[in-house]
């Protein structure tokens, strides 16, 4: 059982979050409606997960979000799973680049993952246990086409799979059952693709997502432009 | 653009005295001289009124009544041009729905009125009258011969000290008033022309005054497309709020009633996770649709991060470049972002581009983008609806939207918007 704050402007969906994981044996201590009341009931209840949406009042922009990653800052470790309406590759850039630091489970999905009612607990309960998990579209569009020079060009198509897999959180036995292979070949290509991409094999899907992003908002969002741009 | 009196007469000289030429030229100069009377009347009264009573408040009201005289006076000539000219003089006032005294007041053409008016009641009531002199008098020497036959036996004294005996010798009075009726036409003509003249200098639109006009429109376009782009994001913010919620909560409870049904055989399991497809796909669709409306990414974080976005979705790679010290007004941000939009939805569907470069920045105060593809040129941007819609929303802005696509490439589109508001 964990123990959950939910923070959701949209009541409907809010009270449905809140259903949905109370019939899954989980307890919510606390869903709330915007930032600041997130912070204050984080504060309180010390849950074991935090679920927000970017999303919130005042302004409606990405306060959710600011909400998750000043609360990573009070309380280090603490999982978080933010979910977002739309895919927008800034936010999941400013997620994983403000969280490498630490251990603390992270998530970034797309809000219509709760409708899988039984990906959306697993992809929860990975977040909870210190995991990360990023949403495959973002993931898709992260991978997705490449220019000449890009070392990802590299890579075969399985290892394009693999990596892929990797970079929305699973563990190499999920891998090696979601590609029907074994994992012990996981694992070789995994070493192939640390290897192109110049990645040190120790460090986790993590640090393969923020290289992603990271090389995502040089080469082809400006710095600096988007998010902070929005902080007025 | 000619005078059709003068014309009438280089064309024909001779046919035009037995046309009915003359005949409405001095209509027109008789009736300026009645007409111009009046209104030297109306105006010297006025004004010595206006200025007598100016102490008092009424005095102040009658000379702006006598300042807008040139109003009617110039809706009358206008009207009694056309004896002459065929071609319509254009109304050159507005219409205000209220305080007509006022707008008129402020309009150059009521000013021009005036000045004809004050031209028409001097100069042309006093050529007029000497017209309607001369011309009665000529008529006169014309009917000479049957005047002096009716009164013979009594004689007839054209000239003074010289008697005329019979009507034979009335027939030089009559050539002298034929010749003088000539003159009259052909001097009538000459006054009628520039009468016409001096109308379509003071009387009609002019050029200014349209510029004014345009200047309005252009504003009340802007004003429209402000609230159209209000209610773009009215309606990006109440599909996000509303219907995109309620079927991500519908697609929570179908997944609920999934987990419910679990294990069972049955239809009623199969039939949910249909549901909940569909719901889905009712949400895909929702949400290409707020995208094509106004994005959500444009309203929360700007031209740069949602370029970034269609970029990064694009099937073609694409290199942005485009860096913003701050956001830029609503209007300009969505045309920018559309014609982006365009501009890659074009390279991808015609250019046969593998690479695309958006680059832009703020010059000053205008927002400069270019989008510029490596394929292979050759695109008739006059084809594209699109990019035309595109175009005519940035003039709105006072922007430019260019396109040029040799062929062979690279086909490159040009942007400049101005961020000042207008």
């Amino acid at each position: 059982m964990l123990r959950i704050v939910i923070a959701e402007d949209a009541v409907l969906l809010r009270a449905g979050l809140a259903e949905l994981l109370t019939r899954l044996g989980h307890r919510v201590t606390a869903s709330v409606g915007d930032a600041e009341q997130l912070i204050r009931a984080v504060d309180e209840d010390r849950p074991d997960v935090v679920v927000t949406d970017v999303r919130m009042p005042p302004e409606h922009r990405d306060e959710g979000l600011r909400a998750a990653l000043y609360l990573r800052e009070q309380h280090p470790g603490l999982p978080v799973l933010v979910l977002s309406q739309y895919v927008a590759t800034a936010y999941a850039t400013r997620l994983l680049g403000a969280a490498t630091a630490d251990r603390g489970g992270l998530g970034y999905l797309l809000k219509d993952r709760v409708m899988d009612v039984a990906d959306f607990t697993d992809a929860l309960e990975r977040v909870a246990s210190g995991q990360t998990v990023i949403d495959p579209e973002v993931v898709r569009i992260l991978l997705a086409h490449r220019t000449a020079d890009d070392p990802l060009r590299r890579l075969t198509p399985r290892e394009h799979e693999v990596l892929a897999l990797m970079a929305e959180g699973f563990n190499n036995q999920t891998i090696a059952h979601r590609l029907t292979v074994t994992e012990a070949s996981v694992v070789k290509h995994a070493g192939n693709i640390f290897m192109k991409l110049d990645l040190d094999p120790t460090e986790g899907n993590r640090r393969v997502l923020a290289v992603l992003a990271y090389r995502n908002s040089t080469a082809e969002a400006p710095s600096g432009a988007g998010p902070q741009s929005t902080r007025s | 653009m000619d005078v059709a009196v003068w014309a009438a007469v280089r064309r024909r000289p001779l046919r035009f005295l037995v046309s009915g030429w003359p005949w409405r030229v001095w209509a027109l100069l008789v009736g300026g001289a009645v007409q111009g009377a009046l209104t030297l009347v109306v105006l010297v009264v006025g004004v010595l009124v206006g200025v007598a009573l100016s102490a008092v408040g009424v005095g102040l009201a009658v000379l702006a009544g006598t300042a807008v005289l040139g109003v009617p006076v110039g809706a009358l000539e206008r009207r009694r041009l056309r004896l002459v000219e065929p071609v319509r003089l254009a109304d050159p006032h507005r219409t205000p729905a209220r305080r007509w005294l006022r707008t008129r007041l402020r309009e150059r053409a009521t000013w021009r009125e005036l000045g004809y008016a004050a031209v028409l009641s001097t100069l042309f009531s006093a050529v007029g009258l000497v017209f309607a002199a001369g011309i009665a008098f000529c008529l006169m020497l014309v009917a000479a011969p049957v005047f002096i036959w009716a009164v013979s036996p009594d004689t007839v004294m054209l000239v003074p000290g010289r008697a005329v005996s019979g009507p034979a010798d009335g027939l030089a009075a009559s050539a002298v008033g034929l010749l003088g009726l000539v003159v009259a036409a052909y001097s009538g003509a000459l006054l009628a022309g520039a009468q016409v003249r001096l109308a379509r200098l003071l009387l009609t639109v002019r050029e200014q005054d349209l510029g004014a006009q345009v200047v309005e429109l252009t504003r009340s376009r802007a004003r429209l497309a402000d609230a159209f782009e209000a209610e773009r994001r009215r309606i990006e913010r109440d599909l996000h709020d509303g219907a995109q919620q309620q079927l991500v909560a519908l697609g929570m409870t179908l997944g609920l009633a999934e987990l419910e049904l679990r294990g069972q055989d049955g239809p009623a399991a199969a039939l949910v996770t249909r549901a909940r497809g569909e719901a889905r796909l009712a949400l895909d669709q929702l949400r290409a649709l707020v995208r094509g409306i106004h994005p959500q990414v444009l309203t929360d974080h700007g031209l740069p991060a949602a370029v970034a976005e269609l970029a990064l979705r694009h099937p073609v790679p694409v290199r942005v470049d485009l860096e913003l010290p701050r956001r830029l007004p609503g209007p300009v941000e969505s045309a920018a972002y559309f014609t982006v939009t365009e501009a890659l939805t074009n390279a991808a569907k015609h250019s046969g581009a593998d690479e695309i470069a958006v680059r832009g920045a703020l010059d000053g105060d205008t927002l400069v983008l270019s989008v510029t593809d490596n394929g292979r040129g050759g695109a008739d941007p006059a084809t594209g609806a699109g990019l035309q819609g595109l175009a005519d929303r940035v003039a709105i802005l006072k922007g430019r939207l260019t396109v040029t696509s040799p062929a062979g490439g690279p086909t490159r589109l040009h942007l400049e918007v101005p961020c000042s508001g207008s």
